[in-house]
């Protein structure tokens, strides 16, 4: 109903370059089922959704630090230093009785919330940067990836950390045999961040802020504090990935884990249309974004081509994704 | 000195923009060896007029003979390959780079390698700077240099294209008296070698004593040119304003009610100072004055967004303190900027977004989330009442024409419930029939009660819709009058300081 309002209302030439890479989606869905009958079977969809969501947690994240005109570079080495933390904390018993003898293993809530607190924090201390001593995002960010890369080596000597509480598994299996827990948590994160930037004061502030902040000022906007939190938030999703990650892994993570991460996840939110200029994105587009790359891997596979070919077609659809954009906005 | 051979002749040029039409069939003509002042209020069309000279714009109907020929598809280059050079009000060097790179940008010497030769390029900085009596080092960065400096480098800068044709759009705005006579002295040498100077000023006394010839501009028409010998500053104020004021401003008579608003001995410490006034509720404020007179500062300072160095501010009586835009919204007021792209607009999202924008905070209900029913509803209405011409409220604001963005600008401001609006240019580059409706609007709301404070250059709009007129010169106030026995003439004699009634006071 609405979709025809709208197509009323602003002609389907229009509609279509809105709704592009949805068709996109779509029409590598079905070239890939065309292809290979083995793609379109629930359980390879549901492998798909799976390793999709912990990109397309990183990238929602990072959507809102770019609709604030910023960047994240950090999320990748949050993700190790987060999991590595949690998972220090809630080795199998007799690893924590060697340092804390008394502690016995921490309930699965406790590392959920250290990885959470500790994601939150660094995001606290990139948003801070950012916010009060104005030195741009990229480089605030850029010193946490590398500098929260080598707390991760150090905290934990260069090695794994493994027998993590088996209990972390149930993040990265199926509930019920059927259901991915990882999807599970995608989609509780991608209507969380749904409702707070169309929904909140706070999601509204951060497009003001990102589409001019000068007027979001005179418009009595605390852009300071607003901006700790922009940051605040992919700190924090970090962390849940890294728990899905060691979820996914059986119980362990290294400190090497999520290396080059944050580069796929600003490619989906990118080829999901959100605009490095601040102030535009939509959060479907970002999901479809992390969805498109999720499916590109996916079927790149099953058609048996060379992990170095994908990279390629990669670069070349973020390039692509970003021309086409630049050019709608230019028209009007 | 001046042979009179012509150099420039302009012939009914005229300069469309959508809705306006900044110049109508205008004529200027500049000999050789002459000082040309182009003299016009703000909104007169002597950028525009620049501007169509130096290539930035295209006319959209005349001609253009320069030096015996006609222009043809005049372009910035071209422009600057037939010797004409302009130096901005706004210098736009690059800053971080030395002398004379900026001097000799895209056409730096070259060695037989077709390198750069930076030695060369400083022995003919050297030169070109000496015909100035500007000695410095070329390799020096130019952000060290003070603007008069800078200035003069850009002079430079225009005699090393061999320019027959220098434009200098208010060169003293920022200028001591000293630089000042440092740069009539380089003025009257570049006059000496042949070349001719088109001089834009709004100081009287300059004009009078660098100028040889005047041609005079008023809402895109050319009013006449003249001697500068036989003409009184008067004459120029004269031809200036030269208009009676027509029944554009449909201002409501409002009974003033009490003091709402007052300012005591303001300043920022940097650009006004001692800045003092009264606001009655339903009153129109106008605040006049030349730019850079400070008027836009003082607002800023009142809003929060920019500091207040010294004085008092008190509303209802009570003294307040308005530390940031969000302490000044919630004291009640609002402030519609000068600059709507740079500090009012967010270009990329919707008009109701845009309107919402000074007051989300309003809509959230008890758990955090927005009333998205609500707030569709509140910006429709506005949009609305103030017949702002959109396809939906949806449509990016950015696709609206000037007028409808100031309308929904205020609408912004209107919807925080503000006492004390504050507006600032309120109908700059606006076309006429928005323009009205914006002018009804604001009368309206003083006649519901609100006070309004209100900064223009735009002379009609301040006489005819203030109750009365705040003038400011160079940071100061020097006049406060009631609008009923005001002339336009009487305004700019305060504008420009030949008229003080503060003198005494404003040294304490």
């Amino acid at each position: 109903m609405k979709v025809i309002e709208k197509m009323k209302s602003r002609g389907i030439k229009e509609l279509l370059s809105d709704y592009l890479i949805m068709i996109v989606l779509v029409i590598m869905i079905v070239g890939l089922s065309l292809m290979n009958s083995n793609f379109l079977v629930l359980n390879n969809i549901l492998n798909l959704l799976t390793q999709s969501a912990i990109f397309g947690i990183l990238a929602l994240g990072i959507f809102v630090v770019l609709v604030s005109k910023g960047i994240d570079l950090s999320v990748g080495s949050t993700l190790a230093f987060a999991g590595i933390v949690a998972g220090i904390i809630s080795q199998s018993p007799d690893a924590v009785d060697r340092v804390f003898p008394n502690l016995g293993m921490p309930p699965l809530i406790v590392t959920a919330i250290v990885a959470i607190l500790v994601g939150a924090l660094i995001g606290f201390i990139n948003g801070a940067l950012v916010a009060y001593t104005s030195i741009p995002p990229f480089i605030a960010t850029l010193g946490s990836q590398i500098a929260f890369r080598g707390a991760a080596l150090m905290v934990s000597q260069g090695r794994p950390i493994s027998n993590i509480n088996p209990s972390i598994n149930m993040f990265g299996e199926r509930i019920f045999g059927y259901i991915p827990m990882p999807v599970v948590i995608y989609a509780i994160c991608v209507f969380f961040i749904w409702v707070l930037m169309n929904f909140t004061t706070f999601g509204k502030s951060v497009y003001a802020i990102g589409g001019n902040v000068e007027a979001a000022e005179i418009s009595g906007i605390k852009v300071k504090r607003a901006l700790v939190w922009v940051y605040v938030i992919p700190g924090v999703f970090a962390a849940i990935s890294a728990l899905i990650f060691i979820g996914r892994t059986g119980g362990s993570i290294q400190p090497a884990a999520g290396t080059m991460f944050e580069t796929t996840a600003i490619a989906a939110a990118t080829i999901g249309g959100t605009s490095h200029g601040g102030g535009v994105g939509k959060v479907w587009g970002v999901v479809v974004g992390a969805l498109i790359l999720g499916t590109l891997t996916n079927g790149f596979t099953l058609l048996g081509i060379d992990a170095y070919v994908q990279q390629i077609v990669q670069g070349m659809i973020i390039v692509g994704a970003v021309v086409i954009d630049m050019q709608k906005n230019r028209k009007r | 000195m001046a042979n009179g051979e012509v150099l420039l002749k302009i012939t009914d040029m005229s300069k469309e923009f959508p809705g306006v039409k900044a110049l109508d069939k205008i004529h200027l003509t500049i000999n050789k060896g002459e000082v040309h002042c182009v003299l016009g209020e703000n909104g007169a069309g002597k950028s525009t007029l620049m501007k169509c000279i130096i290539g930035m714009y295209q006319p959209s109907g005349g001609e253009i003979w320069f030096d015996g020929q006609v222009f043809q598809d005049n372009s910035i280059l071209k422009s600057i390959e037939r010797g004409i050079s302009m130096i901005h009000q706004e210098l736009t060097p690059v800053r971080e780079r030395s002398i004379m790179e900026n001097i000799w940008l895209g056409r730096e010497p070259k060695n037989a390698l077709g390198l750069v030769n930076h030695k060369k390029m400083a022995t003919m900085t050297t030169e070109v700077l000496d015909r100035i009596g500007l000695s410095v080092d070329p390799t020096m960065q130019i952000k060290k240099l003070t603007v008069a400096k800078m200035q003069m480098v850009e002079i430079a800068k225009a005699i090393s294209y061999d320019a027959k044709l220098i434009i200098m759009d208010e060169p003293t705005s920022s200028l001591t008296d000293k630089e000042k006579a440092q740069l009539f002295k380089i003025i009257r040498q570049l006059k000496a070698e042949g070349r001719s100077v088109v001089f834009i000023s709004h100081k009287l006394e300059e004009i009078k004593e660098i100028c040889d010839r005047i041609t005079v501009f008023r809402d895109g028409q050319y009013v006449t040119d003249r001697d500068v010998a036989d003409t009184t500053t008067d004459d120029m104020i004269r031809f200036m304003v030269g208009r009676a004021l027509d029944e554009l401003y449909p201002k409501e008579t409002v009974e003033l009610g009490e003091v709402v608003l007052e300012v005591e001995k303001l300043s920022d410490g940097k650009v006004f100072d001692n800045v003092s006034f009264v606001l009655r509720r339903g009153e129109i404020l106008g605040f006049a004055g030349l730019v850079g007179a400070g008027r836009s500062e003082v607002m800023e300072t009142l809003f929060g967004v920019r500091h207040k160095v010294k004085g008092k501010i008190y509303l209802n009586n009570k003294e307040i303190e308005n530390k940031s835009a969000k302490d000044a919204i919630r004291n009640g007021f609002a402030f519609l900027t000068e600059d709507r792209r740079k500090t009012g607009l967010f270009p990329m999202l919707s008009v109701s977004d845009n309107i919402l924008s000074g007051s989300i905070k309003d809509y959230a209900n008890k758990i955090g989330l927005l009333k998205v029913k609500n707030m569709k509803q509140d910006s429709d209405a506005y949009i609305k009442k103030l017949t702002v011409k959109t396809p939906s409220g949806e449509t990016r604001i950015m696709n609206l024409s000037g007028g409808n963005q100031q309308k929904s600008l205020i609408a912004k401001w209107l919807l925080t419930d503000p006492d004390i609006l504050i507006l600032d240019e309120p109908t700059r580059g606006i076309d006429v029939g928005a323009k009205s409706e914006i002018h009804r609007n604001i009368s309206k709301l003083a006649a519901e009660g609100k006070c309004i404070l209100m900064v223009s250059s735009d002379m009609p709009e301040v006489l005819g819709m203030s109750d009365r007129i705040v003038v400011m010169h160079e940071g100061k106030v020097t006049g406060i009058l009631d609008n009923a026995d005001v002339s336009q003439e009487l305004v700019l004699a305060y504008a420009s300081e030949e008229k003080n009634d503060f003198k005494g006071i404003a040294k304490e």
